[in-house]
């Protein structure tokens, strides 16, 4: 018999009231089973619905939602009955002892005044007593406690039981709220988005432990992902949903390799992790980029040539070093340690590396929104510390070189409309008269494939993928050569990651412009750029030509790295 | 199903993956624009606004409600009852309670708008700086506007209005209530620019080349004002309420001026005898507070959807 057998499961969301009613039908007529010890991953992309259906089986659901309709058994229970839910008290006893939840957001989901040692100690109380309504004493919970870390895989667990959450970095926090969920060897354990916060590496240990654990333990494992690969890699079992319906589910490897559902071929297709060469973009080149003039800079006497810089270059790094002194510490902070590379001309170089890499102080430092503590950044032949000395020379370096930013919701001001938002840098910059500016952004609205109807429109409406393209419309208005992307993709779905790096690179393609890509995606690397650069603590580790890194990676970390995208092995 | 089982669901005709599509069927709308949708829904905002539209015309033209003359007063008629000729009676001094109330609104709104706006600007224009450049010039305006905050408000005011004795009362009154009133406004305003200036648009606007007194014009103040408009517009009850009692303590507006404070303070010498006379002045300003409030709690909710039930 199934573990839990869902059938025809709907679940509702409601804004508004009265005539402004509003109906979200989130969840629509699901239906599956997960066997004991087996693993079933739900893979969809947001708004599918994928978490909803694991918050409806444990009555957790946020806000508004509430299940309308099908039934949930859980283990010889009826959790859910033609369409409603059964008393809360069942539910208490059904969570933590027969359902463990690994919540998402391991940064807010523990409370930060409490000890690690006291949380995980309730939860296991609260378990306990709702089980077999036994109390534990201090002794057996605390015991009880740091088995269930060292369990997580967390070394010195005894010790770590009186830390604050504070002190534990990201992935320490997962393996505790790991702990928390196997406490009491419930007989599924949910697992929503476990790690999409860590790091890939940190990801991958995390991911590994928690297989052998509930292996060991004969645990059914749900997981909810937007990552394909991930999704495949861990589970026997996937479920593709889309607009809350599941549009497709079977064996793993059999829908990865043969997937029948137009939506499931997309997104396999669009998946990062599975790809295995650069994107190729329909656009006739640009002619010949490395030929591509340069705008005129000898009127400005005080900018220095660079000794030996090389034509094909753009920008030339050489020996970077940025300290940030952090208060009450004598010692500053090396972001950045020292480092040389180069972005040649009409490519994408890519900057690679996990949280704390100093690759976004990197982007900073390029953008000449930092100035490095030592060595010297050169743009075009010329050093950009000289670019700063005057107001004109440094507007004219602005002009060359844009950013678009990685969180699209923070990227436009949201009380200026999208056409005045891609106006902006060409009024500020004196570009034509007001009708050749109207036109431009029309130009540019094009470019981006949006509809210029939006023109009059604000941030609020659009979606994020949307939002990136306008911010990098605006980035593009003013002809720039170099565009540095700062994570600009990784906040997005998989589908609409994809249609941006798609435009990223037609756009490259017909305007030959330069890009410097900042990402902790190694997978995304692989689509889009020539060269990459891997960093790791503020050093470069290995960098070379994306192909070469990808197929014979010289250094331990890159190994690693690339190790750690999911579903590598499976295709 | 069964485990192995590969489920496929059917493909309705014409079934499509639009990935992210533009929706332009939906009317513009700014986020201004988004709060003022929901004002319009609300019977609050229509209460408020009509209530304060009364409260404005009555400020603007007192003539058009009465025809008496509240400094009028004659003796021979003091303390007499609501009649048809004295619609709320009449005070101690024999004057009209009613032309008393409807010509006390122009100085104590006044009163009220001026101050607001004063030290709104102050407020936001000091707690900009302070939020916006920081460092050293953010720690000496921080510590001022706490200084300025802990100073017991009444008895500041007091000390302030004795000292301004050859000053024309509403310019010294509203003075006095500014000059310890801005606190709050700056203290929110560098909270608000802390957080806006963080923002990817912010940055992005500097690689663009704008200056820094352009981008906190342009994108940071405008993005940092909306806390500020509730606040002001729940800080003005206060002011009005403040004119009150500073006139009550015999601080504010001379006796020789017709303001619900001044009617307040004198009205409390026949509190136990005829309460009356105290009802019609207060109950007129708390009416007053109520209306600025209430418009403050709609725009709120307007300008935060999350404030929004």
């Amino acid at each position: 018999m199934a573990l839990i057998d869902v059938q025809n499961l709907s679940v509702d969301f409601t804004a508004g009231s009265g005539k402004s009613k509003r109906v979200l039908h989130a969840v629509k007529n699901i239906s599956f089973k997960i066997e004991p010890g087996e693993r079933v991953a739900i893979v969809g992309e947001s708004g599918s619905g994928k978490s909803t259906t694991a918050h409806a089986l444990i009555n957790l659901l946020p806000g508004s939602g509430k299940v309308v309709g099908g039934s949930v058994n859980f283990d010889a229970k009826q959790l859910v009955t033609d369409g409603h839910a059964a008393q809360e008290k069942e539910f208490v006893e059904v969570r933590g002892s027969g359902i463990g939840l690994v919540p998402q957001d391991p940064m807010s989901n523990l409370n930060p005044v409490w000890k690690i040692g006291t949380q995980v100690e309730e939860a296991i109380w609260a378990n306990s007593a709702a089980q077999n309504g036994k109390k534990l004493d201090k002794k057996e919970a605390h015991d009880a406690a740091v088995q269930a870390l060292e369990n997580a895989g967390l070394s010195d667990a005894k010790s770590r039981m009186k830390q604050y959450p504070h002190e534990f970095s990201g992935g320490m926090r997962q393996r505790v709220l790991i702990g928390i969920a196997l406490a009491n060897n419930p007989k599924l354990l949910i697992a929503d988005e476990p790690t999409s916060a860590l790091d890939v590496t940190v990801q991958k240990v995390i991911l590994d432990h928690l297989d052998c654990l509930v292996k060991e333990l004969g645990t059914a494992v749900l997981f909810i992902t937007h990552d394909l690969g991930l999704a495949a890699e861990r589970a026997e079992k996937l479920i593709v949903m889309y607009k809350g319906e599941i549009v497709e589910a079977g064996p793993a490897v059999e829908i990865l390799k043969n997937p029948q559902h137009p939506y499931t071929k997309k997104l396999i297709s669009a998946a990062p992790s599975l790809a295995s060469t650069r994107l190729e973009s329909t656009k006739a080149a640009f002619s010949g980029y490395s030929d591509r003039p340069l705008p005129e800079d000898l009127s400005f006497s005080h900018l220095r040539n660079v000794p030996n810089f090389a034509a094909e270059s753009l920008v030339e790094v050489y020996g970077v070093t940025k300290e940030f002194s952090i208060r009450g510490q004598k010692e500053p902070l090396k972001a950045v340690d020292n480092i040389t590379f180069t972005v040649r001309k009409g490519q994408t170089t890519a900057l690679v590396g996990e949280s704390g890499s100093g690759k976004s102080t990197v982007a900073n430092i390029v953008l000449g929104l930092l100035a490095p503590t030592h060595g010297e950044v050169a743009f075009n032949g010329h050093y950009l510390a000289d670019y700063s000395k005057s107001r004109a020379t440094l507007k004219h370096f602005r002009k060359m070189v844009q950013p678009v930013f990685q969180n699209p919701y923070g990227s436009l001001d949201p009380l200026v409309s999208i056409g005045n938002s891609i106006k902006e840098p060409l009024n500020l910059h004196k570009i034509g008269t007001k009708k050749e500016r109207d036109a431009r952004v029309a130009e540019l609205l094009e470019l981006v494939q949006l509809p210029n109807a939006l023109k009059t429109r604000y941030p609020n409406e659009l979606s994020g993928g949307q939002r990136q393209r306008v911010a990098i419309a605006r980035a593009i208005a003013l002809n720039p050569e170099l565009v540095v992307l700062d994570e600009a993709v990784s906040a997005l779905d998989v589908l609409v990651q994809e249609q941006i790096l798609t435009l990223l690179n037609d756009l490259q393609k017909e305007l030959g412009m330069t890009y410097m890509f900042i990402t902790h995606d190694l997978a995304v690397v692989r689509l889009i750029a020539d060269e990459a650069v891997v960093m790791q603590h503020g050093k470069i580790v290995e960098r070379g030509a994306t192909e070469t890194l990808f197929n014979n990676p010289k250094k331990e970390y890159t190994k690693n790295l690339l190790d750690a995208i999911p579903g590598k092995h499976i295709l | 199903m069964a485990s192995s089982e590969h489920f496929v669901a059917k493909v309705d005709d014409g079934f499509e993956v639009k990935v992210d599509a533009v929706d332009t069927t939906t009317p513009a709308r700014s986020s201004w624009g988004d709060a003022w949708e929901y004002l319009r829904h609300r019977p609050l905002f229509y209460f408020s606004a009509g209530l304060l539209l009364l409260i404005l015309v009555v400020v603007l033209f007192p003539g058009l409600f009465t025809g008496m003359d509240p400094k009028y007063c004659d003796i021979s008629k003091a303390k007499l009852p609501t009649s048809g000729e004295h619609l709320l009676g009449t005070t101690l001094q024999g004057c009209d309670v009613y032309a008393r109330v409807i010509y006390g609104a122009g100085p104590s709104v006044l009163i009220g708008v001026l101050t607001m706006l004063i030290s709104t600007i102050l407020g936001a224009v000091i707690g900009a700086i302070a939020g916006y450049v920081g460092g050293v010039l953010d720690a000496i305006l921080s510590r001022v506007t706490d200084i300025f905050f802990a100073i017991p408000f009444i008895l500041a005011a007091v000390v302030v209005l004795q000292m301004m004795t050859n000053v024309e009362g509403i310019v010294k009154i509203v003075f006095t209530l500014s000059a310890f009133g801005w606190t709050s406004s700056a203290r929110m305003m560098r909270g608000a620019v802390l957080e806006t200036k963080e923002q990817d648009f912010i940055t992005a606007s500097r690689a663009l080349g704008l200056s820094k007194f352009q981008i906190l014009v342009k994108h940071i103040v405008p993005n940092s004002f909306a806390p500020l408009i509730v606040l002001a517009t729940t800080s003005l009850a206060g002011y009005i309420v403040a004119e009150a009692t500073l006139s009550f303590l015999g601080l504010g507006l001379g006796s020789d001026t017709v303001s619900w404070g001044v009617d307040i303070s004198n009205a409390q010498e026949s509190l136990v005898t005829n309460p009356a006379l105290l009802l019609f002045p207060s109950g007129a300003l708390a009416i007053t507070v109520l209306a600025f409030i209430f418009l403050g709690d709609v725009i709120r909710e307007a300008l935060d959807p999350k404030a929004r039930q």
